[in-house]
């Protein structure tokens, strides 16, 4: 399949990208190829083969329920880092809008 | 002295015989990168504790002290790896002027080992890219021609190893990352069995994929880093314990008697002559040492590739989720909360990684998973099959690692489906979980050529076994760039 400009769009959205419409029909010929390029797995018979779906072939890695506490200026580097903050707290923009009251 | 072919043991040597302070040699380092570094863009920033931690090795060494394995050996770091303190970027703008919280499980086992931390990385944009051109901060230069591109993502460790900037460095492998810049820049890079070394503190791309690895001039003193940083860590649930590298004792060895598997697959038509005849003449050097060469087939390898770029765009995608401009890094601000993480990742990631994003949310969505994911996950699985077939048969698996010599900058930037060809030999072993090395084995045109070793997952010790040998009847690796 090829990539319409309106499905790298709306790819753009759901991967929380602003695109220009320029870029747009960039990334609609590039995927578009590469998209191209990946349908070879169709030619492979893979019916009744398994899924590699762990790559360390661990499985359960337990450890004792403990709470460990984090240094202090590991706390306050974390802080430091926040784009935008009140004093300790992290400062979001409003997550629900367009309400009425 | 020439501090470009300084191996680990040399260094210990001369801290022994009280020839060289730890403090002097950092201070060549530190002169060299300041001087060289300008043309190649290699290093992003030099530590500013580096001298000062050699002081303190100094002391301990006048002390009396007992040396570990890497006191006073001076290590570069890929930016994506984290250090307490310093600026950790992964080569992008979404997270310029970002300072580590805390350091990754193999920078705290470094310094428990003696390492003195020199220095930061360039690399390829969040580790995406295969020339090093990505990067936020400019594209990294080949030594060897500063026309031509290094290889990446591990961009800046290769440059830095080769150009003689430390003799060790780390980088990361999630598709060929070490292995194809170390085979670019002459020199020697590891991809360890995945959960040999542990990911905490390494900023993600694919997990299921993602290896810190060694590169160095020498198959011993990547072998004598993977020693320092490999093994269980409480923090990376997948990494695993009960290893043995047993470094020393490999050296002796030789190769007599070791089963060495060509894979028909791996030197096919449109591979570059100069590559396939440089790689055959390894294998043969392997075969007066007493191995014997063995026809093998991998038939599920024309599949990799492609199931590659579904599986890493995929985990890369959700990884990358966490760059939302709000707990650390770029920020922009838009009119609403959706609009600000649109204009934060528009104007944060580079296009390389805008399109690996793009392409991982596109083959995780409803309806196509199955087509796609699914089929890809079913494909790793044949590939892996495809290696515990052969070492069956085989101690070793050898081919290039890199289908072409370092290629001009700007040749492949706005291609990149031709980009991605160039990781057609590395990125079998990422799926397939098991341990590959890139050694140096010749050169044309001036320009490096790497071959490569693979293994059986945890058997580490049979690639040096065979590299270690390698090195001792050539001299490739002691070639320098001027």
């Amino acid at each position: 399949m090829a990539f319409t400009d309106e499905d790298i769009r709306h790819i753009a959205h759901l991967s929380r990208l602003q695109v220009s419409d320029e870029d747009v029909a960039t990334y609609r010929d590039q995927l578009g190829a590469i998209l191209e390029y990946v349908n070879k797995l169709k030619e492979l018979d893979t019916e009744n083969v398994p899924e590699l779906a762990h790559a360390a072939g661990v499985v359960n890695t337990l450890r004792k329920d403990e709470v460990v506490g984090c240094e202090s200026n590991v706390r306050d580097a974390a802080i430091e880092a926040f784009p935008l903050r009140e004093g300790d707290l992290l400062e979001v923009q409003a997550v629900f809008t367009d309400r009425d009251e | 002295m020439d501090i470009q072919n300084l191996r680990i043991k040399d260094i210990h040597a001369l801290y022994e015989q009280k020839e060289l302070s730890s403090k002097e040699l950092v201070s060549m380092y530190l002169d060299r990168i300041e001087s060289e570094n300008p043309s190649l863009n290699a290093m992003l920033s030099v530590s500013k504790d580096a001298l000062e931690e050699a002081e303190g090795i100094d002391e301990a060494i006048a002390a009396g002290d007992e040396m570990g394995p890497l006191t006073g050996i001076p290590v570069v770091l890929k930016d994506n790896i984290l250090v307490k303190g310093w600026e950790a970027t992964a080569g992008s703008r979404i997270l310029e002027g970002h300072i580590a919280s805390y350091s990754a499980t193999v920078v705290e086992r470094l310094r428990s080992a003696g390492a003195i931390l020199v220095g930061r990385a360039n690399m390829d944009d969040a580790a995406m890219g295969s020339s090093g051109e990505t990067s936020h901060f400019g594209a990294t230069k080949n030594p060897w021609d500063t026309s031509k591109i290094p290889g990446g993502s591990s961009s800046g460790p290769a440059s830095a190893v080769a150009a003689g900037f430390s003799p060790v460095a780390l980088g990361s492998d999630t598709g060929g990352s070490v292995r194809l810049p170390a085979a670019l820049c002459g020199v020697v890079g590891l991809k360890p069995t995945y959960g040999r070394v542990s990911r905490y503190g390494l900023i993600a791309m694919a997990s299921s994929l993602d290896q810190i690895g060694p590169m160095a001039r020498t198959v011993l003193d990547a072998a004598r880093v993977l020693q320092a940083i490999e093994g269980k860590d409480a923090k990376d649930a997948t990494s695993l314990g009960d290893l043995d590298t047993t470094v020393p004792e490999i050296l002796e060895t030789g190769v007599k008697g070791m089963r060495i598997g060509l894979p028909k697959e791996y030197f096919i038509d449109g591979m570059d002559e100069r590559v396939k005849e440089s790689v055959l003449s390894a294998a043969r050097v392997l075969e007066s040492g007493g191995a014997e060469i063995i026809d093998v087939s991998l038939p599920n390898t024309e599949y990799a590739l492609a199931a590659y770029y579904i599986i890493m765009p995929a985990e890369a995608s959700s990884n990358l989720g966490r760059y939302d401009g709000i707990r650390y890094g770029f920020s922009s601000s838009g009119k609403d909360l959706i609009d600000s993480y649109e204009q934060t990742r528009g104007a944060g990631f580079g296009r390389e990684v805008q399109r690996r994003i793009m392409l991982g949310s596109f083959v995780l969505s409803a309806g196509y998973y199955d087509a796609y994911y699914r089929k890809a996950l079913q494909a790793r699985t044949l590939i892996k099959q495809d290696f515990d077939n052969v070492f069956k048969e085989v101690d070793l698996v050898l081919g290039p690692t890199s289908p072409a010599l370092a290629w001009p900058i700007g040749e492949k930037f706005d291609d990149p489906l031709a980009m991605y060809l160039a990781d057609i030999y590395t990125i079998s072993a990422n799926l397939a979980t098991i341990p590959a090395m890139s050694i140096p084995c010749g050169f044309s045109d001036g320009l490096p050529i790497g071959f490569q070793l693979m293994a059986k997952p945890f058997n580490e010790h049979a690639m040096f076994r065979a590299g270690a040998y390698y090195q001792s009847v050539t001299d490739w690796h002691q070639r320098t760039p001027v």
